[in-house]
C-alpha cells in the first residue's frame, strides 16, 4: 500500500510537468502520427501486392503495429524516463541520494521520474488499434478482452526487466547512452508480426530478446487467437525477466561504490 | 592579395582541421560501433520483405534481389549518414557558436570536415559489412557497366553531401527558432519513407513513384544504390546524379542565406 501511494505521487508530479508544456505535447503528438503512417506505408505497399504475408492480413498486421505503439508509449512514460535519470546517477555518483532512502531501491529508481508527454504514441496505438478491429470486423470477446490485458502486462513486466538489466550495464561500463538507443533500434523489429522471421531470428526473438511475447502475443490475444500455450509462454517469460533482472540488479548494486570509487 | 596566395591560404588550416577531427572521431570509435550496429533497420526490412519474396516475388524482385538492395542500401547509409543539425542547435542554445564565428575559416567548412573525418573509422566499420555482403550477393546483382562504377563514387559522395547540406539548413534555423530538433525528427522521418531505405521506392504505385524520385530523399539514397545495383540504364543514372546535385546546389544557397540572415540576429548566450 505505502509503495502505492509513492508512485502515485512520483506520477502526479510528473503530471503536473507536462501541463506546464502543452505546446510540446501538440507537437509530439503530430510526430508520432506521423512516425506511425511512415511505419505504416511499407505494410500498404505490401497488402497491396497480396491479401496475407506470413499468416497475417492486412487488419492482422495493423493490430500489430497499435500494440508495438502504445507499448512504444508505456516504454517512454513509465519505464525509459526514470531508467535514463538512473544511469546518469550511477555515473555521477547521486544514486547515494536514492540508496539512503527507506524504501526498495529497485522501485524507487524505476518511479523517480514519468514522461507524460509520450501518451500521444498510446493515443495514436490505440487509434489504430480500433480501426484495425473495425476493418476486420472483430468484437473481442471477454475472455480475449481478459487474456489481452494479462498479456500486456507480462510485455510491460518483460520490458521494464530489460531496461532494468539495460541500465544495470552502467554500474560497469559507466556511459550507457548509446546502449538504449541500439535497444530502441531493435525493438522497432517488433513492429512487424513475430511469424515473419524465420529460423535462428525466430528463437532469438522469443526467448532471448522477447519481441514476439511483447506485441504479437497480445495481438494473437484480442484477435481471440491465443492458445493456452502461447498464454504461459507469456507468463513464464515474464517471471522468468523479472527474477533475472532482480538478480542483475541486486548484483550490480552490490558492487557499486560511489562516485570515484 | 593573388588569387593563388587567396586559395593557398584557404586550404591551411585544413590538414590540421583533419588530422583533429580524426583523432576526435578514433577517440569515440566504441560509440561509433554501437551506432553502427543500431543502423540495423535495413536488416530487419531485409528479413520482412524476404519473408515476402519467399511466398511469391513482388513483381520482379524475389529474394535475391531484396538482399542485394537492401546489403547496398545498409553500406550507403552507413557513409551517408549526416547530423551537424544537432550540433548547431546545440551550439546555438548553449552558446558556444561564437566561437566557431571567431575562427578565420567558414563554419560551413568546419563542419563539413568534422564530418568527413568520422569516413575513415566509418570505412574500417563498414568494412565487414562490404566484404558480407559482396560474398552473398555476388557479382550477378551489381552493375556490369564500367561508366556506372566511374559515377558511383560521386554519386555516393553526394549522397552525403546533399544530407549534409540539408542538415546544415535544418540546423541554420535554430537561430531562429528553438524547436528545429522536431523539424530534423520530421526529416529524417520523410527520408525512412521517402528516401528507398525501408522499401524499394521502384515497388510504390507508379502515381507515387514518378513523385516520390524527384523529391530529395530518393536523391541522397536510392541514387547511388540503384547505380550500384545497375538497376538502370548509364543515361537514366546520369540524369539521377545530375539532379542530385542541383538539390545539393539549392540546400547548399538556403543554408547559406539562412546562416547569414541567423548570425546578424545571433546575439550569443545571454543576449
Amino acid at each position: 500500500m505505502r509503495y502505492v501511494r509513492l508512485l502515485a505521487n512520483q506520477a502526479h508530479v510528473s503530471f503536473m510537468l507536462l501541463l506546464q508544456y502543452r505546446a510540446d505535447f501538440a507537437l509530439s503528438l503530430l510526430l508520432a502520427c506521423f512516425w506511425t503512417l511512415s511505419a505504416i506505408v511499407p505494410l500498404l505497399v505490401l497488402y497491396s501486392d497480396r491479401s496475407s504475408v506470413a499468416g497475417w492480413t492486412w487488419g492482422e498486421a495493423l493490430v500489430v503495429v497499435g500494440w508495438f505503439n502504445v507499448l512504444k508509449g508505456v516504454q517512454s512514460i513509465v519505464i525509459q524516463p526514470s531508467m535514463n535519470l538512473a544511469a546518469e546517477q550511477i555515473r555521477k555518483g547521486t544514486l547515494d541520494f536514492v540508496l539512503m532512502k527507506p524504501a526498495d531501491a529497485q522501485i524507487l529508481v524505476s518511479s523517480q521520474r514519468f514522461d507524460f508527454r509520450q501518451l500521444s504514441d498510446v493515443i495514436v496505438g490505440l487509434v489504430i488499434l480500433v480501426y484495425a478491429l473495425v476493418t476486420l470486423g472483430v468484437v473481442p470477446t471477454p475472455l480475449a478482452v481478459a487474456e489481452t490485458a494479462v498479456t500486456l502486462v507480462c510485455a510491460t513486466v518483460i520490458l521494464y526487466s530489460i531496461w532494468v538489466m539495460v541500465m544495470s550495464l552502467a554500474f560497469v561500463f559507466v556511459k550507457v547512452d548509446n546502449l538504449t538507443f541500439l535497444f530502441q533500434s531493435i525493438y522497432d523489429a517488433a513492429r512487424w508480426p513475430g511469424s515473419i522471421f524465420r529460423g535462428g531470428l525466430a528463437i532469438v526473438f522469443t526467448f532471448v530478446l522477447p519481441l514476439t511475447l511483447m506485441t504479437t502475443t497480445p495481438s494473437l490475444a484480442i484477435l481471440g487467437r491465443l492458445n493456452a500455450k502461447e498464454l504461459l509462454l507469456a507468463c513464464g517469460g515474464a517471471a522468468l525477466f523479472t527474477l533475472l533482472s532482480r538478480v542483475v540488479w541486486k548484483a550490480c548494486i552490490a558492487r557499486y561504490t560511489s562516485a570515484g570509487g | 592579395m593573388s588569387a593563388a596566395a587567396a586559395i593557398k591560404g584557404w586550404l591551411k588550416p585544413l590538414p590540421t582541421l583533419y588530422k583533429v577531427s580524426l583523432a576526435d572521431a578514433v577517440a569515440y570509435r566504441g560509440q561509433a560501433l554501437i551506432w553502427l550496429l543500431s543502423t540495423n533497420t535495413p536488416l530487419i526490412m531485409l528479413l520482412l520483405w524476404n519473408a515476402v519474396a519467399a511466398e511469391a516475388p513482388v513483381g520482379r524482385w524475389g529474394q535475391a534481389e531484396f538482399r542485394a538492395y537492401f546489403l547496398v542500401t545498409l553500406i550507403v547509409r552507413l557513409l551517408s549518414g549526416a547530423w551537424v543539425a544537432w550540433e548547431i542547435n546545440m551550439e546555438v542554445r548553449d552558446g558556444s557558436i561564437a566561437g566557431r564565428l571567431l575562427k578565420p575559416l567558414h563554419p560551413f567548412m568546419a563542419y563539413a570536415f568534422e564530418n568527413l573525418a568520422s569516413w575513415p573509422v566509418r570505412l574500417v566499420m563498414t568494412a565487414p559489412v562490404v566484404v558480407t555482403a559482396a560474398y552473398l550477393v555476388g557479382t550477378e546483382h551489381v552493375t556490369h557497366d564500367w561508366r556506372q562504377w566511374l559515377l558511383f563514387p560521386l554519386a555516393l559522395f553526394g549522397g552525403w553531401l546533399l544530407q549534409f547540406c540539408a542538415m546544415l539548413a535544418i540546423g541554420c534555423l535554430s537561430f531562429f527558432w528553438q524547436s528545429t530538433l522536431a523539424i530534423g525528427e520530421l526529416w529524417f522521418g520523410l527520408y525512412v519513407v521517402f528516401s528507398g531505405y525501408i522499401i524499394p521506392l521502384e515497388l510504390f504505385p507508379p502515381w507515387a513513384l514518378a513523385i516520390v524520385t524527384k523529391l530529395p530523399w530518393a536523391h541522397i539514397l536510392t541514387t547511388p544504390v540503384r547505380l550500384a545495383l545497375g538497376l538502370d540504364t548509364f543515361e537514366q543514372s546520369l540524369l539521377q546524379v545530375g539532379e542530385q546535385w542541383a538539390y545539393i546546389a539549392v540546400f547548399l544557397l538556403l543554408a547559406t542565406w539562412l546562416w547569414r540572415k541567423g548570425v546578424q540576429r545571433y546575439e550569443a548566450f545571454g543576449g
